[in-house]
């Protein structure tokens, strides 16, 4: 039997029951359409939200902890080796606190294909002078533009140029708690006294603000060259290696490697913030779940219609029948007609839900929190598209399948001889 | 090919059992040769129209052997019975069965475009072709539900005729018309038989109708006399 004639048929069948296949198809249409729109939704605040976090994160850092040496002389030694010792008041000694040869490491992991990027820090406590009173904070000395490519830097510095740090010396942005505090404007010149005690002016050209208050009020960002001088270190003191990977589920892996190829402490991004990833999953599944739900619903009422339908057209099933259509074929007709709502509906859902997405990626949202985002944001990943629409097709050809089952057992005598 | 019988059914025996076992057909064999013009007479009830449903293969439920076109169809299974009902055999109903979504042309090709043994454009040829045969060729292009009583039973006809079919069943295919339109399926019939040697088995309880056929098979309480 020719496909043409099958759709001919579905298609006469379809249209003389046309307002409540439109309805059917319209139950497809919104169920898809809230699919994507809710989804899309969804993974756009999860980004958002893991973003605040995980993107100014490295994915492995190397670092230089200080703690206490792991053996004492007398561990090494053959002599006592089969026997206990006690020595308490273990202290850290006076190690260095930069990354012993940090810039042959840094060209190293240039080099590395897995790695995207590498950007160098140098970390100084430091105390904002505010007349006679000293707030405590942290300066980071940073590689501007690496910071930027790959921390998304200028999305938190608001109020002035990022790229000022390098242009301009003893520059200074402000973190936006420690500026609330201080008064401190745009172009005021603000110093800093260092734990050795020297005292410094920079002058502020931005303010930085990150969402999270706690780190406003005591970070503040300087070029890394300001940072090595706040340090009174020579241009190879590096404290802190950042790095950003390819594939981050790699991140642990390399992390360990780094610690043993190194000889330093290695921190990967999963460790450091396990959480996140939990939190976007758990949001994930639940608006899977409300998308494949009404998806369910939707499949009921073609389910209904096309039951409805049956009951309708059974002299027409009995007459295909009496003509020589087997039931398989009649089957294949009802399975047709579903589909054609299912897929008709899925196309429209599709459409309706990227314009969901535009009005929803429209409204406006500000928060004091995320200084570049003012509007909802709003994921246009194609997967979710295609699973609506391929969950779609697949319901509305199990809600047609057990209908077309029950047509093609329709039994043609019993319906000709009742006329 | 004269004598080749269409259709032979030996020892056909059904019974319903719901809610007693009753015996509606009690060993019925006989047989029709091609270009018999047949009629099954018999009062309501005697079993008439039990018999063509099983002789149309529609209703397996049954004892016996049915052989069509000298081919045994019991124990077929569902499909090869589907394709020997497209094949061989053209059903006019009491009621016409027309698809009102269709055009009257589209309804006289239904039963080709499950064949598939003509293209498109040749069995609207052919479709056409049968409506002019029939005098209604005007209509073809008409819905079905357009057209009159009359009219929808010869579109019917036309419509078990586009297969080429060996024989052509009717059940009461006279039941609902007037004595006019009667008196020209009555002929349309004669006509096939005559002009295409087609077999014709007619169920009927219209004793006129009847009366004008080759042969006339009168059946009572489930056999015939």
């Amino acid at each position: 039997m020719k496909v043409k004639h099958i759709y001919e048929i579905a298609k006469s069948l379809l249209l003389a029951r046309s307002r409540q296949s439109l309805v059917a198809a319209i139950g497809v249409t919104f169920s898809v359409a809230f699919f994507i729109s809710l989804l899309g939704f969804m993974e756009g605040l999860n980004s958002l939200l893991d973003g605040l976090v995980l993107n100014r994160t490295p994915h492995v850092r190397l670092y230089t902890e200080i703690r206490p040496s792991d053996f004492q002389p007398i561990d090494l030694s053959k002599t006592y080796q089969k026997q206990h010792n006690f020595i308490s008041s273990v202290k850290p000694t006076n190690a260095r606190k930069d990354i012993y040869n940090a810039l042959a490491i840094i060209s190293t992991l240039k080099a590395d294909t897995r790695v995207i990027g590498v950007a160098p820090k140098v970390t100084a406590q430091v105390f904002y002078n505010l007349g006679n009173i000293e707030l405590n904070g942290v300066i980071n000395g940073i590689d501007v533009l690496q910071e930027a490519i790959l921390f998304n830097f200028k999305d938190y510095v608001i109020g002035g140029d990022f790229k000022d740090l390098i242009n301009r010396s003893n520059s200074i942005i402000l973190g936006i708690g420690v500026a609330e505090k201080m008064l401190a404007k745009k172009g005021d010149i603000i110093t800093v006294t260092t734990l050795n005690g020297g005292q410094f002016s920079l002058k502020v050209v931005g303010f930085y603000q990150s969402g999270i208050a706690e780190l406003d009020k005591v970070h503040s960002f300087v070029s890394l060259s300001t940072g090595q001088k706040l340090l009174g270190e020579s241009s190879n003191f590096i404290s802190d290696i950042q790095i950003k990977v390819k594939d981050m589920s790699q991140a642990p892996a390399m992390a360990n490697e780094y610690r043993r190829v190194f000889g330093i402490d290695a921190e990967d991004i999963q460790t450091a913030n396990a959480q996140f990833e939990t939190g976007s999953r758990a949001r994930s599944i639940i608006s899977y779940a409300v998308g494949i739900t009404l998806l369910i619903v939707a499949g009921f009422g073609i389910y209904n219609i096309l039951n409805m339908m049956i009951y309708e057209k059974l002299d027409t099933i009995a007459i295909l029948k009496a003509t020589g259509f087997a039931g398989s074929d009649v089957k294949i007709i009802f399975i047709v007609i579903s589909l054609s709502i299912g897929i008709g509906g899925a196309l429209a859902g599709a459409l309706l839900g990227f314009i969901f997405s535009l009005i929803i990626d429209a409204i406006p949202f500000n928060s004091a929190a995320l200084p570049t985002v003012t509007t909802y944001p709003v994921n246009y990943g194609l997967q979710y598209y295609s699973i609506a629409m391929l969950f779609a097709v697949v319901t509305t050809y199990f809600a047609g399948w057990f209908p077309a089952k029950k047509a093609s057992s329709v039994d043609p005598v019993e319906i000709i001889r009742g006329k | 090919m004269e004598n080749k019988p269409s259709l032979v059914a030996t020892g056909i025996y059904k019974s319903f059992y719901d809610p007693a076992k009753v015996d509606i057909l009690k060993g019925i064999s006989f047989s029709i040769n091609r270009g018999e013009f047949c009629s099954i007479t018999g009062k309501s009830g005697c079993g008439k129209s039990t018999l063509l449903y099983i002789l149309s293969t529609m209703d397996t439920d049954y004892k016996g052997e049915l052989f069509i076109d000298s081919e045994l169809m019991t124990n077929k299974s569902e499909k090869e019975l589907a394709f020997v009902r497209n094949e061989k055999i053209g059903f006019v109903f009491q009621f016409h069965y027309l698809l009102n979504e269709f055009s009257v042309l589209k309804n006289v090709m239904l039963p080709g475009f499950k064949s598939s043994k003509h293209t498109e454009e040749e069995l609207e040829h052919k479709a056409y072709e049968l409506l002019k045969k029939l005098g209604i060729e005007k209509l073809s292009s008409k819905m079905a539900y357009q057209v009159s009583g009359g009219e929808k039973q010869r579109v019917a006809i036309a419509r078990s005729m586009i297969n080429d079919p060996v024989i052509l069943m009717c059940d009461e295919p006279t039941g609902n018309l007037d004595s006019k339109n009667t008196e020209i399926v009555f002929e349309i019939f004669k006509e096939l038989v005559h002009a295409f040697n087609k077999t014709i088995l007619v169920v009927t309880h219209d004793e006129n109708f009847s009366k004008k056929t080759h042969r006339i098979i009168t059946m009572r309480d489930g056999s015939i006399m």
